[in-house]
């Protein structure tokens, strides 16, 4: 088969693409260039781009570069600084997923005659009963992708491989020394791309948004203090409010940037065992029910029940094993029916059954 | 059957120039700069070298500096000038990084062009004054093939900033142009081998006497005091012989070449009603693209004002990285815009100022022509190209892409 790699200079793709070589494929490397502005690790920095270059030429395949900054910007970027503007917490790797590896790469592909696109995602796909094809997680259960990767339509699967997702990470990394990779001892990378670990977010937004300040407030509506930046508040935080000290750990349990008010809590404050999702795709068929669901990108699997939203493409889910940790709007729900995503959504509010204040996050 | 069509790139070596650096790597190793027979038989070549290139450039030996290519001397010409003498430097929008890096590094200003990618003269005239020290514009342009008016720019500085320097880079414009000629008016002028069949990494710039210049290599003082380094003997002999081939017959070249790139341009033009050439674009023609981005330029192009080796074409709703991916499989080597140091395209600087809409821009394809086009590629190219842009406009096109709404089968909706 002719197969495009997605490869970013990590390990991960470098060693996909040796493991399709040795398979007999046609392989192509490609490297997205996706953020000309700052990174420290990324995945688009030049130097990323000639890690993937240098992998390339030592498996001797083809590797070329596709610039896909304008469209990185319209569907990730500006749509991430938008959301944090209302408050809200999206997750970017989400949305590249979505928009640029497996919408704008894929047709790529397509159109210049590829049988196949593949990439270095820990993650599987397994054939249905019904004759599709599901994504299931990868085969490292710490290294799991399949949460980033549930925007990514069945339909499409068939078109896709991801290679080293039967493999661990100490695997994968012991086929790239094997292989004498120049990538295999390479860091995995972490965070965003385009957000740097010096400057963080508070530098990326504040170069592009005017950051609001705000107050924050207890649950009886007592000032507590002031907020420099509303939109750098993320629900769940403790640190970084000025809040240490004496008495029970406080946390921002509520952030409202249009009104500019942070709510103050308890840690109990911050649980919540209602969760209200939108964007709601599914592999196959809407599945309603007790099923599993990740909350969140490093979160344990949990027994929820979830029902019909009111409105298309949304959806209730009730944690039937009690209530967790405040989920960010923005973040997503994965559904799992054993190891296989069945769906997901983006959360827009949480809130919990004994307790009326947490309504809206 | 390939067909090298990036010749604006690098043109592949004359087999005279690659004779001729032979015993320079061969079995004369000194150093030129060296105390005996050896060094000064280096030193000899470099000095014969040196009075070819002056006279095919319209200059005096000792006017000419040897540098590492095209780059390099741009440099050196504009941030050694500004290093010694200051005040405002001024260029045309469309100049090479080369120029425009170094121009903006110094707070210098950009001259805006025509759609045909023309410096606008009454806006030089606007810009010049006594403040002005360098004008740097191209002798034709590397992208688009654009001739710029040279003895008009010259004749506006002499006028208006007449204490001004004229820096010309006529990397792109050996193999097409009388470069003496119509650069006799310019202080400072550079090229490069590769672009005219010698080897990469060799150039040189024309200092008239008289102008002053901040070397920005210092140390052993060759290339006097203006370039320290060790010289390139192999790449500089290389560079003579290959230019002066190249003057020779070029007038020849010329006439043979622009047969060719009109055939290609035609051929093109004939096969994909609606492309852009880009190269010929007037005020109105451009007016009527950027109102109704139906994808057509005037229907029967001027190309007087262009040279003969480019063909520079937007197609619409085509995307350049994918297309040139469908060429190199049949063998067809072109380029879209520059490319950045990661190996990505990026949008092109000079059909942004020209005021190509950008979504046009991203379907630029560059057909650059050389010394040694043939007819079988640039009629196997036409069928490539024919061939690639059909099968890539039954794809989706990518501002649908790149829209709000699309359904999945599995019932996303985004």
């Amino acid at each position: 088969m002719k197969v495009l790699v997605a490869m970013s200079g990590g390990v991960d793709s470098s060693v996909a693409a040796a493991l399709l070589v040795e398979a007999g494929h046609d392989v192509t490397g490609v490297t997205m260039k996706l953020w000309g502005g700052e990174s420290d690790t990324g995945c688009c920095s030049v130097a990323d781009v000639e890690d993937a270059r240098r992998a390339a030429q030592q498996l001797d395949v083809e590797h070329i570069v596709f610039n896909f900054g304008d469209d990185f910007m319209t569907h990730v970027v500006e749509p991430y600084v938008a959301a944090h503007e209302v408050g809200v917490t999206p997750n970017p790797c989400i949305e590249c997923n979505r928009h640029l590896k497996f919408d704008r790469l894929l047709d790529r592909a397509d159109a210049l005659g590829f049988d196949a696109l593949a990439t270095g995602h820990h993650a599987r796909i397994v054939a249905t009963a019904g004759g599709g094809q599901r994504l299931a997680r990868g085969a490292d259960q710490a290294k799991d992708q399949s949460y980033v990767l549930y925007v990514v339509p069945s339909s499409d699967l068939a078109r896709v491989m991801l290679p080293v997702g039967d493999l661990t990470k100490a695997q994968v990394r012991a086929e790239a020394t094997r292989l004498g990779l120049r990538t295999a001892d390479k860091p995995d990378s972490q965070d965003v791309c385009f957000i740097t670990s010096t400057g963080g977010r508070r530098a990326f937004l504040g170069d592009r948004i005017a950051l609001k300040p705000g107050r924050m407030v207890d649950n009886a509506g007592t000032d507590m203090g002031p907020v420099e930046a509303m939109e750098l508040v993320t629900v769940g935080q403790r640190k970084g409010l000025g809040l240490a000290g004496e008495g029970e750990p406080k946390y921002a349990v509520a952030v409202d940037v249009v009104a500019g008010l942070v709510t103050i809590g308890t840690a109990d404050d911050l649980l919540i065992d209602r969760l209200s999702i939108t964007d709601v795709v599914w592999s196959q068929r809407p599945v309603y029910g007790e099923m599993m669901a990740q909350c969140s990108a490093h979160g344990e699997p949990r027994r929820v029940e979830v029902s019909e939203g009111e409105l298309t493409a949304t959806a209730h889910v009730r944690l039937i094993d009690g209530p967790i940790r405040r989920v960010a709007a923005g973040q997503s729900v994965v559904f799992y029916d054993g190891d296989e995503v069945v769906g997901g959504g983006i959360v827009f509010s949480s809130a919990s059954t004994e307790s009326a204040a947490g309504s809206g996050s | 059957m390939s067909a090298y069509l990036d010749h604006a790139a690098s043109t592949p070596l004359r087999p005279e120039a690659f004779e001729a650096m032979l015993p320079w790597l061969q079995s004369n190793y000194a150093n030129p700069s060296g105390a005996h027979r050896l060094a000064r038989h280096a030193l000899r070549a470099i000095d014969e070298a040196r009075d070819v290139v002056a006279a095919c450039l319209g200059a005096e030996p000792g006017e000419i500096i040897f540098t590492s290519g095209g780059t390099e001397s741009d440099n050196l010409a504009i941030l050694g000038v500004h290093d010694a003498v200051g005040g405002t430097v001024l260029c045309a929008a469309t100049e090479h990084h080369a120029v425009l890096e170094p121009v903006e590094s110094r707070a210098g200003r950009l001259v805006p062009v025509g759609p045909d990618g023309r410096i606008k003269l009454e806006a030089l005239e606007a810009y010049l004054g006594p403040d002005v020290t360098l004008v740097s514009v191209m002798a034709s342009n590397n992208e688009v093939g654009t001739v710029q008016p040279l003895a008009a720019v010259a004749e506006a500085v002499g006028r208006l900033a007449p204490q001004a320097l004229l820096h010309t880079d006529a990397v792109q414009a050996i193999s097409w142009l009388d470069v003496a000629g119509d650069a006799a008016k310019a202080n400072l002028i550079s090229v490069s081998a590769h672009k005219f069949g010698g080897p990469k990494g060799v150039g040189a710039l024309v200092v008239r006497s008289g102008t002053p210049l901040q070397a920005r290599h210092i140390g052993g003082g060759q290339e006097r005091e203006r370039r320290s380094g060790t010289q390139n003997v192999a790449g500089i002999v290389a560079l003579a012989q290959a230019m002066q081939i190249t003057v020779d017959e070029r007038q020849s070249t010329v006439e043979r070449i622009r047969i060719l790139r009109d055939r290609l341009a035609d051929g093109l033009r004939d096969a994909i009603p609606d492309l852009c050439e880009t190269g010929v674009l007037t005020d109105s023609s451009l007016g009527q693209l950027t109102s109704d981005s139906s994808g057509t330029g005037p229907s029967a192009p001027d190309r007087s004002a262009l040279v003969a080796g480019i063909c520079h074409v937007c197609i619409q709703g085509i995307e350049s990285e994918a297309l040139l991916f469908l060429l190199e499989q049949d063998e067809v080597y072109a380029s879209a815009a520059a490319s950045c140091a990661s190996g990505a395209m990026e949008p092109s600087h000079v059909l942004a100022a020209m005021g190509l809409p950008r979504e046009l821009a991203n379907g630029a394809l560059r057909l650059s022509l050389g010394w040694c086009t043939t007819e079988a590629e640039v009629e196997h190219a036409i069928t490539a190209i024919t061939r690639a842009v059909e099968r890539l406009r039954q794809f989706r096109p990518p501002t649908l892409a790149s829209s709000g709404l699309v359904m999945g089968d599995s019932g996303r909706v985004r």
